[in-house]
Order: C-alpha cells, then structure tokens, then sequence
C-alpha cells in the first residue's frame, strides 16, 4: 500500500492534515512532517527523509507539501530514499485527502500522485494496477438511492463511497436536485450536502457501471456502516 | 598556486565568521520582502559546519565541500538550505577527489553549484534570487580561468556584487518574496545578498 508524508512548515499543520486525511483511510501510513526540528516554523530535511522511511512499506510514499521551499526539501530527502517517493504539487488538505482515499483503495504510485493533483480517485484505479481499461459502454446505468444514515454523505460515507468504487471501470456520477458530484471525489461528494433522510441518483457509464452502481446500493442499504 | 583542503575549510571558517557579522543585515533584508529568517538559518547552518570542521577536516577539498553540503542541507532549512546544500553538493562532484584546485576546476565547481540551484529551484535571471548573483558570478569566473584562483574568486565577487544589486528594482517571481507581488521591488534579495558576501569571502576580502 502506498504510503503519504505531509510536509508543512508547520508542526500543527502538518499533523492536522494527516490527521483529516487518516480519517478516510485507516490503513494507509500517513506521516505528518512539520517545523524546523527546534519548535519553530520551517521544514526538516533530516525528518522528512525520517518520514518517507516511515511511510514506506515497500510500494512508495506520495509526498504533499504547503510552500515551496517545503518541496525542494522533500525533493531532495526524497533522492536520498532508496525506494519510489513522487513529490506532488497538489492542494495540501484536498489533495492529501483524495491521495490517502485513493491509497486505501490499492491503487499504485502513479494512480494515487494523480488523485492528490486532482482531488478524485482515479478511474479504474484496479488494486495496484495501471489505470483505466476498456472502453465505457454507451448506456448508462441508474439507480436512486436513500440515505437512511444520520449524516448522510458526509466525510466517512463519502470516503467510503469512492472507495468501493476503486477499481471498477465506471464513470459514476451522484445527483442530488440540480447539483452533481463525481463519485471519485470525496471533496465533491460532501459538497452536494445530501444528508441524511435525502435522495440521491447514482448514475454510471463504463464497462463495470452496472456493478458500481450496486455497490453503492449495497453501501447505502447499509448505513454507510454508521 | 592550487587550493588545498586546508584552504577551502579556512575559507568556510571565514564565511562562518562573514555571515555571523552579516546575521543582522540578512535578517532585515529578509523581513522586508520574506519571513526574517535567512540570517538565522545560514549563521546556524554555519556555526554547525565550523563544529565540523574542528572535528576533522577532509583529506581533499571537494571532500570539505561535501561536508559542507550534507552540514548545511541539514541545518540551515528554509530555501536556502536546500539550495546552498545543493550548489556545495555539484561543486564537490565537480572537484571530484583531486588534492588542489586550479582556476579551472574553481570555475567548473561555481558553475555545478550554479546548475545545481537551478535545477533545485527552478528559478531563471531575473526572477530576484539568488540564481541572480550566482550567474553574473559564473560568467566571470569562467573568464577569469586563464589566471589562478584568486583571480577566479575575485572576478566572480565583483559579479555577483553587481547581480545582487541588479535584484534591488525586480519583482519577485521564486520564493517567499513572491507573494508580495510587485510590492517585491525596491528590496535587495537576501538571498542575492548572501550569495555575494560568501563570494566576496573566498576571494579573501571581508563582506
Ligand atoms: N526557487 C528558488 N530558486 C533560487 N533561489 C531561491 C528560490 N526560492 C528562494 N530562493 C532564495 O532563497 C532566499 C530566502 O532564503 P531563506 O533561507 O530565507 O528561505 P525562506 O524563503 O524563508 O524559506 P521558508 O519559506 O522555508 O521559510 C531568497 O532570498 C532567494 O534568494
Ligand atoms: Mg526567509
């Protein structure tokens, strides 16, 4: 599994990130990495390098970073590591966030660098495997689905959601009225603000549309696990 | 006559002792268009690599110069730590393990340190950093390589005077500076400013 360091020049928030970005991924290793080492603000290219080692399990580590000298440092500790580190310019709250969903769901090195970047969980990102495949079947695939837990598709749920969805080669779509969120998102999933009790229409193209589209059936018949 | 290793560490004992009386200036010129800091990292990075030194000093000079390299990367933080580290890190690969260098090989080696903090950085001339003291500095110095090494140094800390000056009008387009905008220019780049004190230090005359 991949593993994410978030360099901050900022101890609190570097470990608030990760904290956010843990919640939606509770197997990933995600390594906060923040401040100059004595209290005060900066970065620590020793403790970088520290993190990377940590985040690795052996698949490769996606560095996010908040300024740009945070990402000379985390590109030089990231030379110094001997296994696969990408360093990403992404928005550090959003992209950790969509880059931890992704990693949770199996999905390789490049997959999860290119979720930080653009906020979603790549298409047909298959466990460990290289991005989409075959050719996204012309009909589409519908369902409405009830939210029957409390907060609806808030941060867990939507985490969720985009994670059972991992791997499938499907491009779904969540309709809430006349709002829409690609399903890959977790940031656009819980900005529809469809709460519990609401309805939404899950709607999907591609090989495995007609399978997406059950599981989040299945994901909402079950509260989300709430 | 060549440089041995015993001269560049004398050499970065003396940038220690520059950049320590220049600690204040760098501070303030860093609080106008930046966070404050760039004389507190680099008067920590080399306090640090004087300690170093006073433990043991390096058979050959681009050994020193790798010393300096991993010492500062470590402690200095900020931008300038990762692009000092790498600017010594390229020199010491350019001097490779000769015993002295030639006017040559200083030039090569301030031209590795200069691709080095570009290919570190990203930053191009005219982008208000240090790229802008660091490159005049190199084009001297490459001029100057027909004479020694004093020669060299010297016609390189005149450049890179003159560079740094040059950022004084700019805005900044690479680092902290850069979210000022245009309210970047008017202010010498501490950066720019530091690179041509060490400069003005290795061809032994004081900032
Ligand atoms: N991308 C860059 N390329 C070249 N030089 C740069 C770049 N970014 C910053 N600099 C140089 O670094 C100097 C500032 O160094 P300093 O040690 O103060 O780091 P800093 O910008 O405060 O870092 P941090 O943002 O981590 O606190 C600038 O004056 C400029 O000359
Ligand atoms: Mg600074």
């Amino acid at each position: 599994m991949i593993g994410l360091v978030v360099v901050s020049h900022s101890a609190l928030l570097a470990r608030g990130v990760a904290e956010l970005a843990g919640q939606m991924a509770p197997d990933v290793r995600i390594e906060p990495s923040g401040g100059d080492g004595s209290g005060g603000l900066g970065t620590d290219f020793l403790d970088v390098g520290r993190a990377i080692g940590a985040a690795d399990s052996g698949d490769g580590v996606v560095v996010l970073f908040d300024l740009g000298s945070a990402r000379m440092v985390a590109e030089m500790a990231a030379e110094e590591h001997a296994g696969e580190v990408a360093v990403v310019d992404a928005p550090l709250v959003e992209g950790a966030v969509a880059a931890a969903v992704a990693a949770q769901g199996g999905a390789a090195l490049a997959a999860v660098a290119e979720a930080a970047t653009t906020g979603a969980a790549p298409a047909g990102a298959a466990p460990g495997g290289d991005g989409p495949s075959g050719v996204p079947a012309a009909t589409a695939v519908t369902a409405e689905v009830l939210l029957t837990n409390d907060v609806g598709l808030h941060a867990r749920p939507a985490a969720l959601l985009v994670r059972a969805l991992t791997g499938l080669d499907a491009e779904v779509v969540v309709r809430l009225g006349e709002r829409s969120a690609d399903a890959r998102s977790v940031m656009a999933l819980m900005a529809l603000g469809a709460v519990g009790g609401r309805r939404v229409a899950v709607e999907a193209t591609g090989a495995d549309a007609a399978e997406a589209v059950r599981r989040v059936e299945e994901l909402a018949a079950r509260g989300f696990d709430d | 006559m060549g440089c041995t290793a015993a001269d560049v560490a004398d050499a970065l004992r003396a940038a220690a002792r520059v950049v320590a009386e220049h600690r204040d200036e760098l501070v303030r010129l860093d609080r106008e268009i930046g966070d404050g800091d760039h004389g507190e990292n680099l008067n920590r990075g080399f306090a640090a690599l004087v300690s170093k030194l006073d433990e043991n000093v390096p058979a050959s000079p681009g050994g020193v110069l790798r010393l300096a390299a991993t010492t500062l990367i470590s402690t200095v933080g900020g931008a300038a730590g990762p692009l000092y580290g790498t600017a010594f890190l390229r020199a010491a690969t350019s001097v490779g393990d000769a015993a002295e260098l030639d006017a040559e090989a200083v030039a090569g080696a301030l031209s590795a340190a200069l691709e080095g903090v570009v290919a570190r950085g990203k930053a191009e001339v005219g982008d208000k950093t240090m790229v802008d003291a660091l490159t005049p500095a190199v084009v001297a110095a490459r001029a100057a390589a027909s004479g020694g090494v004093r020669d060299v140094l010297t016609a390189a800390a005149e450049a890179a005077e003159m560079g740094a000056e040059s950022t004084v009008p700019l805005v900044a387009r690479k680092g902290r500076a850069s979210y000022l905008g245009e309210r970047s220019a008017g202010h010498l780049d501490p950066g720019a400013r530091s690179t041509s004190l060490l400069l003005r230090t290795f061809a032994g005359g004081a900032g």
